[in-house]
């Protein structure tokens, strides 16, 4: 190299560059520091090394090169040319279903680089209209779920889909007329599975096709055919009905069509002034609901009761003559009177609904007091049901234990869990020669059939559901099946010759055969796109004619009743769900368990509180199972809740809580009667998130308990007369900041108001915030210490007599004080206000001094106690926003009013030509799937926005107003609308 | 009827009483001297090793906690919501609080002249020393990120690139505690020179020259001229007066994490005063417990005397009804306030879940310290030791009420809850324990734990009081002669 050659005194020409002024004057001395610039040292080296030196250099050098240079080393492609829509970091959302016993609620699902990370509403399907269920929420969890099945399995032993796929052809080829061929379904109204269910009959005509779901019996459906000798489906119109009678029909919780009935009721009580009407709900039920939390007016009474309750209702309003049931001058007889009087006084414009835990009978009175006020038509409609009539779980047994049955092919469910205890399903599984079970765990179910086939999430595969009223919607997946599953739609259409068949083919197939030939493919492209195909509800049958229902008798009610419910995990299938475990059940608070519930008196006769555990007995069976004082739970009666004790789950629900089933029979399906409970040794620490405590403190020696004003409420007749009863609890001067007062009157300034009226306790928030998020899962054990991390809680408080409390819910996330006591506090600054009034939080500046949380009055922060992140698996991370940082261990957190979504819409305005944010454009996650509408957000600047004009309603208020710290949160009281001749 | 004149006259028991001996045994200067430099340079005593043994494997223990924490998490603790403070904070007040007594003892009672203080004081301020040690494990060790707990300081950091919040009361703890730290050891450190130059001329003496060095270093070439004791005199007099205002603000400032809140049952103006009373009223405590048991053991009943107890446990009564007081004016401010919060929360002290521990605190605090009316009592060697322990028992307790039973009951009655402490708790708090005993018992070893010099000053000062015989070896001086 002739570096030499180049020193700047040769360069003669061009610019002269120079580094020093020696170098520059030419002087001799540097002339000879330049010939020198080795001096000395340069000799010590011998040549050979100096060449050994340059070598590794050299060779350094290149190693370095190449490790710069490691691209992969098939072709890959540049994002300039990348699939068309797709804006890299930008969300994609498409419109699908989540399938609640069979019935459809219309979801969009937000897909971040390939990946489901949250399911909003889609507000494009009749019956979500935006919203979206805790269930419905939580579904995109499971989809990482680590622990779902990832192989076939035949005979125990690890196999694969090819040989699954040569097993089929083969038994295909020899099922023949389908003699002893039995398919065992999940009830389903899949339009595609019911088509590929008719082919299957045809095509082996002594096969019988079967169906179980353990929630829903399709009660309705009969009763609609006890009452008018055709199976009909009744759809129900909350939002016509001024008075409702709720026959233990939990229609805004357990219902499988919750968010519906939810937007509709809720539309109902919407009272934005004072004067405005109101409906008016009545309840009849054992256990204390979240539908019951918003009754008006709640019977307790015994599941096995309502019957009588039901036929003595039918007669008082005059729509049959029999005998009353019950004895006159009862409590019960009273309360009914009342009813009566007020449904009549609002006949064609009132609605009786009868839960689907509650016999065909019950319906059938429904539904025949629904018609004798003019009802059906209005508040009530039948179409042709979304389900079809198909063998019992029970007749299959019967045909098992008879040996008539050689190959069984279970398209989920996991019924060797669900089904009837006296079956003993999973024995008469392992009877059957040929068994196979598409499901996505390795469970109970799949541990008995010969055959596990892992299944396909809802998110992964292609499929089609009905909502009650006919409305189909096609499922699309947002994903490619993690683990190689498949659907139940694309086993079982394996099943009609033998070859696998890809989903999207065959639901396609169906659409494509039963749409307008000529438009099949524009229709079936905007099915996918709007989450619904548009006219596919079903007409309303008209002209209906009421049979005579025969005589209901005085019941018997021998011993304790049981009744068995569903639960947060369902029946069990999300049992493996950590954000449905760990959400506090509605009325209980309680996670990660089930118990007994027993009433408070009843407790003090059996000697039990909580935790105790107790021996329930029911024939032949019993179980041992913590119990659970709930006040508003029927004397006599004890609500157990299923899916908890399961033997084979995966780790999140191993171990939690008793199988309830293990003493549910095909005759006591729903509730039963004779059972005895007493109790036993021992006791259990729940994780309970709120204990019992009430608005009014306990009393103390010298000092009865005050009220405090947390959730106000007053009746409808109050508001009129005192608009401003809810704000004028606080009768505080105002007072000046200590700290100093920021400038809000300019830019955005956020706000949020609950309607505490609408707010039904749903849980649907919390656990859309979980997903928002990225909120830790703690787990049982830290719940018990106190150490939830949801940014929004549920706060239930029980008002009234413990015999027959009312309860109210309070949604609480951080309040975003304009005076936040957490921010002076803060040694380092780390949370602090933002001009736009939100409380942010800066999570890299949190050295965890959690002075923030003592000091906050609302007690809403979070602490991130230990690494809760620890045993996330990498699939497991994968749900997680992309727009939220994950919180590590050691520092705060708290509700931040989804600042991500502000920002996403901010940038989203600017690109748009700068212009303002429109009022209604943030959505945050818990407002848009709030079911009740009860949260509205915005800028509270803008006299025009909704949130401004929801704080200007006279029943707005604010919590703690007396310490000033202003909250950006208000609440608009809870009203409840009694009918006055059952005030006393 | 009796005045100074008369009192040459009266027996001698009587004089004795009046005015008991704070250096009993007829001692001379040098008797003294070598009493105290035997325990520093005589042989190690058994009892020392097992003590120590015992004190550092607990110390140890601490070690290990705060390790298993640091790697897991704060979790580790009981603490959770709604209460987020509770062992941790409890303990850092405890500790310093502790403290306070020596800084009383050496600053507050020298300015006031209070001969007495001068056989306590030594162990007294190195007591606060270790206490404040103790202390700011629980600062650090609280927090969430202790690797982060720098940022706490206003030292120029990248990672943060910001000023702390000087609004935040536990800003104001750093400097309170840091300033409070530094004073009370640069205090302790110059009442140590003359005694330290002491050891080193009996090393030279004896020959170890290596001790001698060492010592050297540390007495700052001490020569005992009258220039240095002028000096010397001058600066103890005016670090005395820097130390005072600080007995009175660290408290207050470490009340005022509590008193600047919004919750109920921590917002409260009493809070500073009643504070630093409960700080000395258990740092005395926490000095009756080490001072009997190292009096005890190194046989030093002459110097630590019956007066002492007497005068210590006339403050613990004082410090004690203070204390009493402002429990009472809490009760009477919450009913008189008609604050609904304010009455529940203390309703809730007295009645609710934790009743017990607030009746612990009261009769550990408030009643058992009556008996000190008692004069016999007040002298009683097991009769102190025991209601030294109870009145530490309660002031930990006292803080323990404050901040976990106002957390668990505040506002919103959904977020109600209950705190139980973990192992982990218990353990890290008795280490703290083996921590402080650690370092006492190597205080005990390697410094004269009582003040020579001063000592050697209330001697002279005793031997002018009636009843009482001038110092052994000194010409005697006529009373009332000195001032």
């Amino acid at each position: 190299m002739d570096l030499i050659q180049i020193s700047p005194a040769q360069n003669a020409t061009g610019k002269k560059y120079w580094r020093s002024l020696n170098e520059l004057s030419g002087t001799p001395q540097f002339a000879s520091w330049v010939e020198n610039e080795f001096p000395g040292g340069a000799e010590i080296l011998d040549p050979g090394s100096r060449r050994t030196m340059l070598k590794l250099m050299a060779a350094s050098f290149g190693m370095a090169g190449l490790v710069a240079c490691r691209r992969p080393e098939e072709k890959i492609l540049p994002v300039s040319k990348s699939a068309e829509d797709v804006i890299p970091g930008k969300p994609m959302y498409y419109a699908s279903a989540f399938v609640n016993r069979g019935i459809a609620n219309g979801i969009q699902v937000e897909v971040h680089d390939g990946r489901p990370t949250k399911v909003e509403g889609n507000p494009m399907h009749p019956n979500s209209l935006g919203a979206a269920s805790a269930l419905a929420q939580a579904s995109v969890l499971s989809v990482y779920d680590p622990d779902r099945a990832r192989a076939v399995h035949a005979g125990g032993k690890s196999s694969d889909w090819a040989a699954w796929d040569k097993f089929a052809a083969e038994k295909v080829a020899t099922l023949g007329q389908g003699a002893g061929f039995r398919i065992l379904s999940e009830r389903t109204t899949s339009p595609t599975l019911l088509s590929v269910k008719a082919e299957l009959l045809k095509k082996y005509p002594e096969a019988k096709w079967a169906e179980y779901d353990s929630l829903d019996g399709g009660h309705a459906i009969a009763g609609a055919e006890l009452l008018f000798g055709q199976r009909l489906q009744p759809v129900y119109r909350f939002d016509r009905a001024e008075v409702i009678v709720s026959l233990d029909d939990d229609f805004m919780g357990e219902d499988a069509a919750s968010v519906e009935a939810t937007r509709q009721f809720t539309k109902k009580r919407k009272v934005s002034k004072p004067g405005e009407p109101m409906n008016r709900l009545y309840l009849v039920e054992s256990r204390f609901s979240i539908t019951g939390a918003m009754a008006d007016h709640r019977l307790r009474i015994k599941s096995g009761e309502v019957l009588q309750f039901a036929s003595d209702l039918a007669v008082e309003v005059g729509a049959k003559s029999a005998l009353k049931v019950l004895k006159p001058g009862d409590r019960t007889q009273k309360w009914l009177a009342a009813v009566a009087r007020d449904l009549k006084a609002n006949a064609g414009k009132c609605l009786v609904t009868a839960g689907p835990m509650q016999s065909p009978q019950v319906h059938a009175l429904a539904f025949l007091i629904n018609q004798s006020l003019g009802n059906v038509g209005t508040t009530i409609t039948f179409t042709k049901p979304v389900f079809e009539p198909a063998q019992s779980i029970g007749e299959l047994a019967k045909e098992i234990g008879a040996g008539q049955v050689s190959t069984l092919v279970i398209l989920g469910g996991n019924p060797a869990y669900t089904a009837p205890v006296e079956l003993d399903f999973a024995a008469a599984i392992a009877k059957v020669a040929t068994s196979v079970y598409l499901g996505a765990e390795a469970d109970e179910t799949a541990a008995a059939a010969k055959w596990h086939l892992p299944a396909a999430h809802a998110m992964e595969s292609w499929g089609d559901a009905r909502s009650a009223d006919g409305s189909a919607t096609i499922l699309q997946p947002q994903i490619a099946p993690l683990y190689g599953g498949r659907s139940a739609i694309e086993v079982a259409s394996q099943l009609l010759d033998g070859k696998a068949k890809k989903g999207y083919a065959v639901v396609q197939g169906y659409w494509k055969s039963v749409l307008p030939a000529a438009d099949a493919d524009r229709i079936w492209r905007k099915s996918l796109h709007d989450g619904v195909v548009a006219g596919s509800a079903f007409a309303e049958v008209k002209g209906l004619a009421a049979k005579a229902l025969p005589e209901v008798a005085a019941a018997a009610l021998p011993g304790v009743e049981l009744i068995f419910l569903p639960s947060n995990v369902g029946d069990g299938r999300y049992a493996n769900n950590a954000w449905l475990q760990e959400v506090p059940e509605a009325m209980t608070k309680l996670c990660w368990d089930n118990a007994a519930h027993v009433s408070p008196a009843m407790a003090r006769e059996l000697k039990v509180e909580t935790g105790s555990m107790v021996k329930i007995t029911l024939g032949s069976r019993s179980i041992e199972i913590p119990a659970l004082v709930t006040p508003g739970q029927a004397d006599g009666s004890v609500a157990l809740q299923l899916g908890y004790g399961r033997t084979k789950v995966g780790r999140v629900g191993e171990g939690v809580g008793v199988n309830a089933g293990l003493l549910r029979t095909s005759e006591g399906w729903a509730f039963a009667q004779g059972a005895s409970i007493v109790a036993t040794s021992g006791s259990r620490e729940f994780a309970i998130t709120q204990e019992h405590h009430s608005m009014r403190e306990p009393d103390m020696p010298g000092r009865p308990g005050e009220l405090r004003p947390v959730v106000r409420e007053g009746s409808l007749e109050e508001y009129k007369a005192h608009p401003h009863f809810a704000p004028e609890v606080d009768h505080h001067q105002e007072m000046f900041d200590l700290q100093g007062v920021h400038d809000y009157s300019k830019g955005y300034q956020w706000g949020m108001a609950i309607d505490l009226n609408l707010c039904i306790g749903c849980n649907a928030c919390l656990v859309a915030c979980n997903a928002e998020n990225n909120i830790p899962v703690v787990g049982q054990d830290q719940i018990r210490r106190g150490r939830e991390m949801h940014w929004i809680r549920l706060d239930r408080y029980y008002t009234g007599t413990e015999e027959d409390p009312q309860a109210v819910m309070q949604p609480l996330g951080c309040q975003q004080c304009e005076a936040a006591p957490c921010e002076n506090v803060c040694p380092v600054a780390a949370t602090v206000h933002s001009p736009e009034g939100l409380n942010d939080m800066a999570y890299n500046r949190c050295v965890g001094t959690r002075y923030c949380a003592n000091n906050c009055p609302y007690k809403v922060r979070r602490f991130n106690y230990l690494d809760w992140h620890k045993n996330i698996t990498p699939v497991g991370e994968l749900v997680h926003n992309p727009d939220v940082t994950v919180r590590m261990r050691g520092i705060m957190e708290k509700c931040t009013y989804c600042v991500q979504r502000i920002q996403e819409k901010r940038i989203a305005a600017k690109v748009d030509g700068r212009r303002a944010i429109r009022d209604g454009e943030v959505v945050t996650a818990c407002q848009q799937t709030c079911p009740a509408d009860a949260i509205v957000f915005g800028n509270i600047n803008d006299p025009a926005s909704a949130v401004s004009k929801a704080k200007a309603e006279p029943r707005d208020y604010t919590l703690l107003k007396e310490i000033n710290t202003k909250p950006r949160t208000s609440f608009l009281a809870r009203l409840r609308n009694p009918n006055p001749e059952l005030k006393a | 009827m009796a005045t100074t004149a008369t009192l040459p006259q009266i027996n001698k028991p009587l004089a004795q009483e009046l005015n008991p001996s704070l250096v009993e045994g007829n001692l001379s200067y040098h008797e003294v001297t070598e009493q105290v430099c035997e325990i520093v340079e005589g042989a190690v005593h058994r009892n020392w090793y097992i003590g120590f043994a015992i004190s550092f494997s607990i110390f140890l223990m601490m070690v290990g906690m705060l390790g298993y924490q640091l790697f897991t998490g704060v979790g580790v603790w009981g603490n959770n919501a709604p209460v987020a403070w509770a062992w941790d904070i409890t303990n850092f007040v405890f500790w310093i609080g502790i403290g306070h007594a020596g800084t009383l003892i050496s600053a507050v009672l020298f300015l006031f002249r209070q001969k007495w203080r001068t056989s306590i004081n030594r162990a007294a301020e190195a007591m606060t020393l270790f206490a404040v040690a103790c202390a700011a494990i629980y600062p650090v060790m609280h927090t969430g990120r202790p690797w982060r707990t720098y940022w706490l300081f206003p030292v120029p950091n990248l990672d943060l690139n910001m000023w702390q919040n000087f609004r935040s009361p536990l800003m104001w703890d750093v400097f309170a505690i840091s300033t409070y730290g530094s004073v009370s050891a640069v205090f302790w450190y110059m009442g140590l020179i003359p005694d330290l130059a002491t050891l080193r001329d009996r090393a030279a003496v004896a020959g170890k020259h290596t001790r001698a060095m060492i010592l050297g270093v540390f007495s700052l070439g001490w020569r005992f001229s009258a220039r240095h004791w002028t000096n010397y005199e001058k600066m103890y007099l005016l670090l005395a007066a820097i130390s005072t205002p600080l007995v009175l603000s660290v408290h207050s400032i470490v009340s005022f994490d509590f008193a600047t809140s919004v919750i109920p049952g921590w917002h409260t103006t009493i809070f500073p005063p009643y504070f630093v009373a409960g700080a000395v009223f258990s740092g005395f405590a926490m000095v009756q417990t080490l001072l009997l048991v190292t009096r005890w053991a190194l046989g030093l009943e002459n110097l630590i005397t019956s007066k002492h107890l007497d005068n210590m446990n006339k403050i613990i009564l004082a410090t004690g009804m203070i204390v009493g007081y402002a429990y009472a004016t809490e009760f009477f401010i919450a009913w008189y306030s008609a604050n609904q919060y304010e009455r529940f929360v203390f309703f809730n002290r007295a009645f609710g879940p934790y009743w017990w521990a607030y009746a612990l605190m009261v009769s550990c605090n408030v009643l058992s310290p009556q008996i000190f009316w008692v004069k016999s009592l007040r002298t009683n060697v097991i009769v102190t030791f025991i209601m030294s322990i109870f009145v530490n028992i309660g002031m930990w307790f006292e803080r323990f009420v404050i901040i976990a039973s106002s957390l668990h009951r505040d506002f919103m009655p959904s977020s109600w809850g209950y705190f139980q402490p973990s192992y982990v708790d218990i353990c890290t708090f008795i280490g703290t324990f083996g921590f402080f005993m650690t370092l006492f018992l190597l205080f005990l070893r390697f410094i004269p734990c009582i003040a020579l010099s001063e000592v050697k000053g209330a001697m002279a000062a005793q031997a002018h009081l009636p009843g009482h015989e001038p110092v052994k070896g000194t010409t005697p001086v006529h009373a009332g002669g000195h001032h």
